[in-house]
């Protein structure tokens, strides 16, 4: 984890010329670093802790059963025992949050390293090989790019059927070339870098070529674009559920809680509405936020701004 | 350019035949069947031979390969067939539905722009005071709030405030009508649609200015503008401005493409019968011949979009088409 606070060399001197240059050694040091240097990151990296720690935890401290419907407390609104009311249901608004947030971090985690690290491969490789290949498979990507993520999603979940595991491939597949765009015009620049040519010399494999010497160096904007990557698959997952194309009843998911009694209730129990809502906002914005300020730290031209 | 521009158009074609290639296997990957849906949506019971010829009036008793030359063919010519669902033609059945959105996008799009440059740019001059990071998190915010959670809200503030202000209710009405018969229902229906998608639109492309201005006012050339006496209001719009927009006008051309592609949730909200709508009813009703052609008209903006884009940075620089 050091690599976050030292990218390059070229880049480091300029950026702690202000202070006296000690290389953070080891996760917290560049961890206290970071802190120290982009308070606003710091907000974000605290906002989504809440809500990941909230979603690993959320059977210890839910105070009521998310599925669990109570007939004679339903569409409350916000009190000592339900804290954000309840729905339509009966069931208690916080706690479906907090599980909520399971489902939103584990769609959103998993398909942003599955399309991430899928992108990474394809973009390093296709910029690797050049011509033919690179050719055949930017045309591929472009296919992909520029079918509607929608129809996709729809027809991901039509062939395999609904549930988390369908949304998270109908939500990968899309984040695929995106990423692999990014990384390949990276990875172009370093290619004509002599070392590439030196290893070849060398008789190193491609494989060997592409993983230990190419995939480091795109490291940096790998990073913040999954980073983005998370913050996405966490709208889109939304966006699907709450459409009816995702996670399905009783799970509870952040958009699946505003389908059907959100709308329907508005006016008399805003709450049903307003709580997820806010719930998946503060969320991506606290990963935006980190990913802003990893940005910063990782690109050493943004830095000197 | 000659040259560049052809190579260009070329490119076109393989990227649409691929994304009709795509769309046509997905398509008939989704089990179930139109015609079982058609016949038995009565609750009556159907003979064999009855749904034999439902298939074979709709032609897809052929085999893959015949039925996809066929809609190739159609696409060459224009021709889009008929709806599988409804059996109108399926030209007739988008056009009734395209104008609100296109609508709804056109809107959201000025909204963005309006905000998007003078926002963009005072953050990029004003950078790092309370003005940048107030910009800056209107802006992060924009990009982190559901589309459709904005839709929600923003009708229940309408009802609050009819309600506080008439003492009753008032929603727009869901009846589309174009703009040059009633213009003030038309703004009332397409108006928060259109604020709700504008305002992620306008977070993208603020950002994309903020950026694009930060590493324009970089350049020896405006230093050299400040140092020969210009007035800074002339720096900033001539030179800086006019350069830094490049990038913004690429951000908002791409956005634009997809968010034709995007109204689905959107309309779903608004309860806008556009044709983000129209997609979903048609992946659901099996109807082939209209995914297809819906696919194929949101592929083609988006190709053709990044086209034009790419088309203008060769024009405005001769580095990329010379290469």
């Amino acid at each position: 984890m050091t690599d976050i606070a030292t990218p390059t060399p070229s880049g480091t001197a300029a950026a702690f010329a202000d202070d006296a240059y000690i290389p953070p050694r080891g996760f917290w040091n560049a961890t206290i670093r970071f802190m120290r240097r982009q308070p606003v990151g710091m907000v974000g990296i605290v906002l989504v802790a809440i809500f990941g720690l909230a979603g690993i935890f959320a059977d210890w401290i839910t105070p009521y059963n998310p599925t669990a419907n109570d007939f004679s407390a339903m569409t409350e609104a916000p009190s000592w025992a339900h804290w954000l009311g309840t729905d339509q249901l009966g069931r208690d608004i916080l706690s479906r949050i907090l599980f909520g947030a399971r489902t939103a971090f584990l769609v959103g985690l998993t398909s942003a390293l599955v399309g991430g690290l899928s992108g990474l491969v394809l973009g390093v490789g296709s910029a690797y090989f050049g011509g033919r290949i690179d050719l055949f498979l930017q045309r591929i990507l472009d296919i992909v790019m520029s079918f509607p993520l929608i129809i996709m999603a729809l027809a991901v979940v039509s062939i395999f059927g609904t549930g988390v595991q369908n949304v998270i491939i109908a939500i990968t597949i899309p984040l695929i070339p995106r990423c692999a765009r990014v990384v390949r015009s990276s990875a172009l620049a370093i290619r004509e870098i002599p070392y590439v040519d030196a290893a070849r010399a060398l008789g190193y494999g491609h494989s060997r070529i592409i993983l230990a010497h190419m995939v480091p160096n795109v490291v940096a904007p790998f990073l913040v674009i999954l980073t983005a990557f998370v913050g996405q698959a966490i709208l889109a997952e939304a966006a699907l559920s709450y459409l009816g194309l995702g996670v399905q009843e009783p799970v509870a998911a952040w958009g699946l809680m505003l389908q059907g009694g959100a709308e329907e209730y508005a006016s008399t129990a805003p709450w049903i509405a307003i709580f997820p809502g806010l719930a998946i906002m503060l969320t991506v914005f606290g990963i935006n936020l980190f990913g802003d300020a990893l940005r910063d730290v990782l690109d050493p031209k943004m830095r000197e701004r | 350019m000659h040259r560049y521009i052809v190579s260009r158009l070329l490119l076109v074609i393989p990227t649409l035949l691929g994304a009709a290639a795509l769309v046509f296997i997905l398509m008939r990957l989704i089990p179930g069947d139109i015609c079982l849906v058609r016949l038995g949506s009565g609750g009556t019971s159907f003979s064999t031979q009855a749904l034999n010829a439902c298939h074979a009036e709709i032609g897809i008793d052929k085999p893959w390969l015949v039925q996809f030359g066929q809609f190739v063919w159609g696409l060459a010519r224009g021709d889009f067939g008929l709806s599988m669902w409804s059996g109108k033609p399926v030209v007739q059945e988008i056009a009734t539905r395209f104008p609100v959105s296109l609508e709804v996008a056109l809107i959201a799009t000025i909204i963005a722009i309006a905000i998007a440059i003078p926002l963009g740019t005072i953050s990029a001059l004003k950078q790092n005071t309370w003005i940048d990071l107030a910009v800056r998190s209107f802006s992060i915010a924009g990009i982190a709030t559901p589309a459709f959670w904005l839709g929600i809200i923003s009708i229940l503030l309408v009802l609050d405030l009819t309600q506080a202000i008439s003492g009753h209710p008032w929603m727009p009405s869901i009846d589309y009508v174009p703009i040059w018969k009633d213009p003030i229902r038309n703004l009332s229906i397409v108006m928060l649609p259109a604020i709700t998608v504008g305002y992620r639109y306008a977070a993208v492309s603020m950002r994309m200015t903020r950026s694009a201005m930060l590493e324009v006012l970089r350049e020896d050339y405006i230093r050299t503008a400040r140092a020969k006496g210009l007035m800074e209001k002339i720096v900033i719009n001539r030179h800086a401005l006019k350069n830094a927009l490049l990038p913004v006008v690429t951000v908002i051309g791409i956005e634009f493409a997809f968010l034709i592609g995007g109204l689905v949730v959107t309309e779903q909200v608004f309860n806008l019968n556009g044709i983000g709508r129209l997609m979903v009813l048609s992946v659901q009703n099996q109807d082939y011949t209209m995914t297809q052609a819906l696919v194929m008209l949101v592929v083609t903006i988006a190709v053709l979009t990044n086209l034009a884009v790419d088309l203008l940075y060769a024009w405005l620089d001769p580095r990329i088409r010379l290469r």
